[in-house]
């Protein structure tokens, strides 16, 4: 490795540190006092909470309540709670615990194993996202790449200006909207498959699996429809560029069969911006996929945040805001090695 | 040096074609603008051309432009549903009362609408068998010009009994639907004294039967926030009108149910079936002080589809949230993309003239913009800082401009060579009006076809936020319909009226705009006229 693509390498690494701390400091910064009330309201919840199963005595209420208010103020200077937030200590102790997901306990949501900790949901919830949607980038990224050098050696056919069409109609198409049609097509209008996509087989059921793959079917299907046809255009005018170019008619001259060039010699060729815009297009779709889950009600990150919206459950919040920015960022940073490992001009740069 | 430009500054060292890998990436960087793809060759297209022969900015080409813009088919499709958007907007504005558009969420004001009631196309006016009734909403002020059925129409006639003012408001309705509707409903609002006065109703129907349904006195109001004003409603589940017609058991040669008014009003008296033709109601008012006025009164038969688009749940007219959502989606989707490629242009142009470490440092804030998730950003913004469209729009341009920037940059760093610019400093011209008057005329072309292509970005962007639930609530969006019918599960449910359209209509305006992008792209580019 040359020393410039360390140092590209570093300085990467160093973008992806700022962008996450930025993005954190915007969160807390914004949500910092909200997130001091829901604190300060547990505390309290859990004084009175356990007042009532010591079963003290008192005389009257206000000796009672004097009692909660002082074991409210000493819960929170145990916690240290009674500096404000944007104070630096507290700051970058909040900083910490996001960082660990150390969020706490969620007011409104409970994972399937009954745990309560905002850790523990979302921590559930990340493989069923990722289930879904490499699953679908993966089937996407095979049918268009070949789909795309079957057109691309076809230029200018019925069939490509179809794809063309179709390509430019699916970018246009919300993604949700197209989920919701094909539950009203599927699940409603034929009835064959199920409208909701959450399993009703308990997890720890051995057949659990096979019905979520079976519930994946529909939000599946969506994603790849609207999926295939754009990556098919692109890939199409890559190859399709690069068969205009001498090398290609040289080997043309050599009496190589066609097929060969068009797979080997071309798709060679065109693979790093190819592999980059398939990669940047997994981690583009990646807000897409949220609002597919929440269509289909698939038990992923999506369909958390969507329910932690509605119900202001601000750990929650935090927690997945945190998690999809961190997976965000890993996708573009590695997609932006790749890149440089496939296309040699990046690292050689005189 | 060279090896402190890194991988983002290789744009400029590669010439043209050999760059063009290097933009398309970047390009696609933002998640968010999901048309990008089609963008990026079209761009480097334009971005080579621009450069190779600068003769297609001027404007004696105008005319050349237009003719060959009306030459191409995908140009003038995407010009006529623009059009069509447009007509729809301007109609929103002139057409409907812009209370519908303030009242939106007010359920008062959709109360004399059905639930969930079908387009009244969506039986084809009974040719495909039955035919389901339509609801009719008969005002006296608007003479029946609210249904499609041009035999409906009100009457209003005075005459004197006795010393009585009697004021009538006949309803004549033209009733040919294979079922009875759902219920009927006269509403009314007048000015009283002391005396209150008597309301009568009586139905003639198409066998010239007259039956009276309804008699009382109007008792003092709830409703009427001003003393004199008394407003009413009576159902057709009244207790009175059940008792009332026990007396017109008898005319029917089978059993009859008193309490299913709007069954048995609209049944034959031989069989089991609906009387089809024209059936009269005419409401009396008995006025018993001269100065009592009938300000108006309204005769609504309930049905199960109602005007071009349906309702939803809470009963609006989504042919109104429809119409209105136009404006909106072009509001957002042109000022969104307009604000974000000029300052994205502005941006670059500065980083590429400027050069050194301002575009070292510019370039750094760019890439740093580039890698934010748009998503959970777009999110706990709106959650924490606010829903309204303008706020929304804001975050779309702070989300929206980098793409351009990056673009421009390159574009300046080869512009900023020509001579005419070097001429342009020498004779010690500012730095500011060289970019503004020298290079960004120069990126305009470009702009106008990146301005049309990331319009179904913004719009998609608020259309999805709005899905989410975290749209302007205050106004109807299409993705605030979407919202609500999901809500509502109304996939599920099979309410296809409520569905589709709003879908189908960003799915168009997005396509509008490609189009128009494409086409001015592939006009301004003659080599890419073919793709």
């Amino acid at each position: 490795m040359t020393s410039g693509f360390l140092f590209f390498l570093f300085k990467r690494i160093i973008n992806v540190f700022i962008v996450l701390f930025s993005i954190l400091v915007l969160t807390i910064s914004l949500l910092g006092p909200t997130m001091d009330n829901v604190i300060k309201d547990s505390v309290k919840y859990s004084v009175i909470d356990s007042l009532s199963n010591q079963k003290v005595e008192f005389k009257d209420i206000t000796e009672r309540q004097i009692y909660i208010d002082k074991q409210i103020n000493l819960q929170i200077k145990n916690l240290g709670l009674e500096e404000p937030w944007y104070s630096p200590n507290r700051f970058f102790n909040t900083l910490f615990k996001v960082m660990v997901l150390d969020l706490g306990k969620s007011n409104f949501f409970v994972s399937d194993s009954g745990s309560s900790s905002v850790r523990d949901i979302i921590i559930e919830k990340i493989p069923k996202t990722l289930l879904l949607f490499t699953t679908s980038t993966i089937v996407i990224a095979i049918l268009g790449v070949y789909l795309g050098i079957f057109l691309a050696n076809r230029a200018e056919s019925k069939l490509d200006r179809a794809n063309s069409i179709f390509a430019i109609f699916s970018n246009s198409i919300p993604v949700w909207w197209f989920g919701m049609i094909m539950i009203f097509i599927f699940a409603f209008s034929l009835n064959i498959l199920p409208a909701r996509s959450t399993p009703l087989t308990s997890p720890d059921d051995p057949y659990y699996i096979f019905d979520l793959l079976y519930h994946m079917i529909l939000p599946f299907v969506t994603m790849v429809i609207l999926g295939f046809g754009s990556v098919a255009y692109i890939v199409r005018h890559i190859v399709s560029e690069i068969l205009q170019e001498d090398f290609i008619k040289a080997k043309f001259a050599m009496g190589i069969p066609k097929k060969k060039i068009l797979y080997s010699h071309a798709l060679k060729n065109a693979a790093p911006p190819i592999v980059t815009m398939i990669a940047l297009g997994l981690a583009g779709s990646f807000g897409g996929a949220f609002t597919v889950e929440v269509v289909f009600d698939w038990p992923g990150m999506g369909k958390l945040y969507f329910d932690a919206i509605g119900l202001m459950d601000v750990p929650i919040i935090i927690g997945l805001t945190y998690v999809s920015t961190l997976i965000f960022l890993v996708t573009v940073f590695f997609i932006d090695i790749i890149y440089a490992y496939l296309d040699p001009r990046v690292k050689l740069n005189e | 040096m060279s090896s402190k430009k890194g991988y983002n500054n290789n744009n400029n060292n590669n010439k043209n074609n050999s760059s063009n890998n290097e933009t398309k990436n970047d390009d696609n960087f933002d998640p968010n603008v999901k048309n990008n793809e089609f963008t990026i060759f079209k761009k480097n297209s334009i971005l080579n051309n621009n450069t190779e022969n600068k003769n297609i900015q001027n404007v004696n080409n105008n005319l050349t432009f237009i003719s060959e813009f009306i030459r191409n088919k995908s140009g003038i499709a995407g010009v006529s549903i623009l059009l069509f958007l447009v007509s729809m907007s301007l109609y929103a504005f002139f057409g409907i009362p812009f209370e519908s558009f303030k009242e939106w969420n007010n359920p008062n004001y959709w109360i004399d609408n059905p639930r969930l009631a079908s387009p009244v196309w969506s039986d084809f006016f009974g040719l495909l068998g039955r035919s389901i009734p339509e609801h009719m909403i008969l005002s006296s002020d608007s003479n029946g010009k609210n249904t499609n059925n041009m035999k409906n129409k009100v009457t209003i006639s005075t005459t004197n009994e006795n010393g009585v003012n009697v004021v009538t408001h006949s309803y004549h309705i033209n009733y040919n639907s294979d079922t009875p509707p759902n219920d009927f409903m006269v509403t009314y609002s007048l000015h009283k004294k002391e005396i209150p006065p008597a309301i009568e109703i009586e139905l003639i129907r198409p066998d010239k039967n007259k039956f009276n349904i309804y008699f009382d006195s109007i008792t003092p109001s709830i409703s009427g926030s001003n003393q004199s004003i008394t407003l009413g409603r009576i159902f057709s589940t009244d207790n009175l009108i059940h008792q009332k017609l026990l007396d017109y058991l008898k005319f029917y040669d089978y059993q009859q149910d008193n309490s299913k008014p709007e069954v048995m009003l609209f049944s034959n008296s031989e069989k089991r079936s609906i009387m089809k033709g024209n059936y009269t109601f005419n409401v009396k008012f008995y006025l018993f002080n001269n100065e009592d006025k009938i300000l108006n009164s309204k005769f609504i038969l309930g049905g199960e589809k109602f005007g071009l688009m349906g309702t939803d749940e809470l009963r609006r007219n989504l042919t109104v949230g429809l119409v209105w959502g136009a404006p909106v989606a072009l509001f957002i989707g042109l000022s969104v993309s307009t604000i974000s490629i000029v300052i994205g242009m502005i941006y670059g142009v500065i980083a590429g003239y400027k050069g050194k470490r301002t575009d070292e440092g510019l370039m750094r804030i760019n890439d740093i913009f580039y890698s934010l998730p748009t998503l959970p950003l777009l999110i706990i913004l709106s959650l924490f800082i606010g829903r309204s469209i303008f706020l929304i729009v804001l975050f779309l341009i702070f989300f929206g401009w980098m793409g351009t920037a990056k673009i421009s940059r390159s574009l300046a760093l080869q512009i900023k060579n020509f001579q005419y610019v070097e001429a342009a400093k020498l004779i010690g011209q500012s730095d500011i009006k060289i970019i503004f008057k020298h290079i960004i005329p120069q990126l305009l072309p470009l702009t106008f076809a990146s301005i049309a292509i990331s319009v179904p970005g913004a719009i998609l962007a608020e259309a999805s936020l709005s899905f989410i639930g975290l749209g302007d609530p205050s106004i109807p969006t299409w993705g605030q319909i979407l919202h609500e019918a999901h809500t509502a599960a109304a996939a599920s449910r099979g309410l296809w009226w409520w569905l589709i359209p709003p879908g189908a209509l960003i799915a168009l305006t997005g396509l509008a705009f490609v189009l128009i992008g494409n086409t001015i792209d592939s006009v301004l580019n003659p080599k890419m006229k073919k793709v």
